[in-house]
């Protein structure tokens, strides 16, 4: 491809070895990383050397490495997701770093996504919230009423969907300095909220949602934005304003 | 062994209906009292658990990943095809269901595809319902488009992530199911083994991948929705996860595993980059309604190119060579995938491929003629009958972004080279398995109670799957197949009552997991997993790739029989048992990769014919084509396990009947 070159690179990775464990930040080199590999395919490669040297390897979430799953997770050099923006970690490119740099990677930092080992969170929290009310209540029929029989306008149509294209990788809340879940949970709420399947439990569905998400033990949104800039897909702080509207028709019902 | 389809008698627009109506029911006040067991959240295995939940059975759901969510058909790009006619050009589901039997290269079940294509209506209806944002017009209905191998608009989608979109709405189903208690989910868990207590499927061995423990789970029925085996090549477009395991497990236990060499290469992948390249990346089948694929005509253009001497955009028109054009006029750039994707290997193995990596695997994606028309249709469209070429570059480019943005820059991301500008560079990669577990028109395999749905299985896909076809089958599969299937397989079970897992057969499934992860942890090797994963992958891409020949796929039988045996001498598996141990799970699945591998390659040198995806040299016509033998090969290859020497493996043959259509052959030309 077009730059076909090698770096030789330094890293300060967290290894913790399971929940309750102490972590630390522990120094390795890593030499002859080709700068057309992804982030993820160069600690593979590292976790290669490791094994070879009978050590145990870095455990890090990860699987369709195509940005789309949500899997991986990452904190590069104090950025959720590394140092490019519109990505997740396994579509960050080497390329983005020097020869002889000096790369911190951590996990997720935040108290609702607790550490299960090395850079490996537990995420259900948001699963959880999902189970509270992120949903139509259909039962699986089929036989509802043609898809085509309720028209519904383009704008909101394409809104609902930019809305719907949030991964849950968690990136919003680790790089918010309150630990907010609210992009999230506001992404969610207005998929539902801009169509008109979501109307019905529009009400319960918002209260459920949040009241969860306090349980979990996400903090509060002061509006810093810093999850809109770090979200690998562009989900837009308008969702957490129309998550708020929605509260406060809910809450005053 | 006689293998019993249980096709429905009648005419097949009437089989299903009739079917349904003769099916067993489970009331709803006994469906409590009866447990299921889903492996893989997926399309398939996450409608399944919704829907049986709803229903009132008592669901356990098991994914590996960290939440359901996760599951690989998120990833599907282009849409889900639906036999709806919203365009008004024709379509009907007989015509859906003739061109996935044609695009199947006539080896798929007749019966089980009309079935597919009558009940894909209902999907989209319940994706709606569910608040799935497909794309829409501006009259607010709902939009379509082509894809490669059909002449009608019948493709629904949402951007470029319609997998993503179809799997969030099954996800929402299975998440209300877990929050009302009818589905317990069992996040970051691996099924290592069925139990069979009486010949029926009654229960699996999981390991719970954070603390390592090795559960038992017994229920009354048990459905394997675990995804395809693509990564049996290591590079492949599939999630890293993504593995043979559950459904490789079932048939070590005497499920069959049918047409295992049927795989598909997609043609417009991102090519090779190096030796530690982990995964390989798809660009959408929907960028050749505007590109065009070529390679130079002279050789020493190629080599000019690899060398880095001359770029793509210094090649003149009458020196590139559009192969795909001159070989297919009639469709052209829009030919099958597997047609596709042979084409470009043939340019490639002539020495006309570009890309400068090991093997110059490369041909171009080129836009730049599109770029052209678009422009000037825009220009024109803008009121200007008179654009300068610089005003037709600048809107043909806009076009572009408008239409594939996103995906163009994902390619720039991982190649660093800007496609509006020079062409992009492609490759054929593994994509989909066509194969699969062997199941009969409820889905169930040879083992009693134990059903396999989605790509896991094999039953719709013929040689070959068409673009949309996987997201549509594992919703029909979950939504509106298992659900019937399986409550007339329970209504037998009514009065069983609780599977007990204290049991001679629970402990004896325990022992094989646990010796064989004692077995891993203790071995005295020295190589990392990854290292036979990729020599597999290797051996499995040369020699059961895009080309195979009987000599070639002799050889693969016995360097694979050899890999195992080395394998298990070499392999160094760090870490304990006890906690999350990636370099274990890794090896668990490579194991079962390594014997699936073999049998693939048994599986291709016993077809001798040329069909979809499984192209033997030895048969093709003058021009390069493929050559089907229909009085043959018209059969399901389904082979039994009989020890761990696969070479011992029993093929049975499921003949394929075509009662209401009309065999011939393919022709794209």
């Amino acid at each position: 491809m077009a730059s076909k070159k090698n770096i030789n690179i330094n890293l300060k990775i967290w290894r913790q070895k399971n929940g309750k464990a102490k972590g630390q930040l522990v120094d390795y080199k890593l030499d002859n990383v080709s700068t057309d590999s992804s982030f993820l395919e160069m600690l593979d490669q590292l976790n290669e050397q490791l094994v070879s040297q009978k050590q145990e390897p870095i455990a890090f979430d990860h699987d369709c490495r195509e940005g789309i799953c949500g899997m991986c997770s990452l904190y590069i050099n104090g950025r959720a997701h590394g140092p490019d923006t519109g990505i997740t970690t396994c579509q960050l490119h080497m390329r983005m770093f020097k020869d002889g740099d000096t790369i911190y990677v951590e996990p997720w930092r935040s108290r609702a996504f607790p550490i299960i080992k090395d850079l490996v969170v537990d995420r259900s929290s948001f699963d959880r919230i999902q189970q509270a009310g992120g949903f139509v209540s259909v039962n699986t029929s089929g036989r509802t009423i043609d898809a085509n029989a309720i028209p519904v306008p383009k704008d909101d149509a394409d809104k609902a969907f930019e809305a719907a294209a949030c991964i849950g990788c968690g990136a919003c809340v680790a790089t918010c300095k309150n630990g907010s879940a609210m992009l999230f949970v506001g992404a969610k709420v207005s998929q539902y909220a801009l169509l008109p399947q979501g109307k019905v439990e529009a009400t319960q569905r918002v209260l459920n949602m949040v009241r969860q998400m306090d349980e979990e033990g996400f903090g509060n949104c002061t509006n810093t934005g810093a999850c809109e800039i770090e979200c690998p897909k562009g989900i837009s702080l308008e969702n957490i304003a129309r998550m708020n509207r929605e509260y406060l028709k809910a809450s005053i019902k | 062994m006689k293998l019993d389809s249980k096709i429905p008698e009648g005419h097949i627009s009437e089989k299903w209906t009739n079917h349904k109506n003769n099916l067993k029911l489970v009331a709803p006040n006994n469906r409590p009292k009866i447990d299921i067991i889903v492996v893989g959240t997926g399309l398939a295995g996450a409608a399944a658990a919704a829907s049986l939940g709803e229903m009132g059975y008592n669901v356990k759901a098991f994914c590996f990943q960290d939440s359901p969510r996760r599951a690989h058909s998120i990833a599907a790009q282009g849409g889900i095809n639906a036999a709806k006619n919203y365009q008004n050009d024709g379509d009907s589901t007989y015509r859906l269901f003739y061109d996935t039997i044609k695009g199947g290269d006539y080896r798929a079940r007749e019966a089980n595809v009309h079935r597919l294509a009558e009940v894909s209506g209902n999907i989209i209806d319940q994706c709606v319902a569910q608040g799935v944002p497909f794309a829409r017009e501006y009259g607010g209905m709902l939009d379509n488009r082509s894809f490669g191998g059909t002449q009608v608009q019948r493709t629904f989608y949402a951007a470029g992530q319609t997998g993503q979109q179809l799997l969030l709405g099954a996800y929402s189903a299975l998440s209300r199911q877990i929050g009302l208690g009818r589905v317990q989910m069992f996040n970051r868990h691996e099924m290592l083994d069925l139990v069979k207590v009486d010949g029926k499927a009654r229960g699996i061995i999981a390991r719970n991948l954070v603390t390592g423990e090795i559960e038992r789970h017994s229920a009354h029925a048990v459905i394997i929705a675990s995804g395809g085996y693509g990564n049996v090549y290591f590079l492949s477009t599939n999630a890293m996860g993504s593995n043979v395991t559950a459904a490789w497990k079932i048939h070590r236990q005497g499920a069959l595993f049918a047409n295992p060499c049927f795989v598909q290469i997609h043609p417009t992948c991102i090519p090779v980059h190096g030796t530690n390249q982990s995964k390989l990346t798809l660009m959408s089948e929907s960028l050749r309604n505007s590109g065009r694929i070529w390679v130079p005509k002279k050789k020493e253009d190629a080599e000019a190119i690899r060398a880095g001497k001359l770029k793509p955009t210094q090649i003149a028109e009458e020196d590139r060579d559009y192969f795909l054009e001159r070989r297919y006029p009639a469709f052209g750039n829009l030919v099958p995938r597997d047609v596709a994707s042979r084409a470009a290997k043939e340019r490639c193995d002539a020495g006309f491929g570009i890309e400068a990596n090991d093997t110059n695997e490369g041909v171009y994606l080129d836009f730049s003629t599109e770029i052209q028309n678009k422009g000037k249709q825009a220009a024109y469209a803008a009121g200007n009958h008179n654009p300068s070429a610089e005003e037709i570059t600048r809107l043909g480019k806009k076009w572009l972004e408008e239409k594939y943005g996103n995906l163009f820059t994902m390619y720039q991301k991982i190649t660093d080279e800007n496609p509006y500008e020079t062409p992009m560079k492609i490759y054929p990669a593994v994509h989909y398995t066509m194969g699969g577990v062997w199941v009969d028109y409820n889905l169930q395999s040879t083992i009693p109670g134990c059903f396999v749905a989605g790509e896991a299985n094999f039953s719709d896909h013929g040689a070959n799957r068409l673009g949309a076809s996987a997201l549509m089958q594992g919703l029909a599969d979950g939504y509106f197949v298992l659900p019937y299937t399986v409550s007339n397989y329970l209504a037998d079970d009514i009065r069983t009552g609780k599977i007990s897992t204290s049991s001679p057969e629970f402990d004896e499934a325990e022992k094989r997991v646990k010796d064989q992860i004692n077995n891993f942890l203790s071995n005295n090797g020295s190589k990392s997993v990854d290292h036979f994963h990729k020599r597999l992958g290797l051996i499995m891409w040369n020699k059961v790739g895009m080309g195979r020949n009987a000599e070639g796929l002799k050889e693969a039988v016995s360097e694979i029989a050899a890999l195992r045996e080395e394998f298990y001498k070499e392999v160094y598996v760090p870490g304990s048992a006890d906690e999350l141990n990636p370099e274990l799970e890794k090896a668990l699945r490579v194991a079962d990769f390594i014997e699936l591998g073999q049998l693939m390659a048994m599986d291709a040198l016993q077809r001798n014919e040329s069909c979809g995806g499984h192209f033997r040299e030895e048969y093709q016509d003058a021009e390069g084509e493929t050559l089907r033998d229909d009085a043959n090969f018209s059969f399901v290859g389904a082979w039994e396990y009989k020890g761990d020497d696969i070479s011992k493996e029993e093929l049975h043959k499921e003949e394929l009947k075509y009662e209401f259509i009309k065999i011939a052959a393919r022709n794209y030309k």
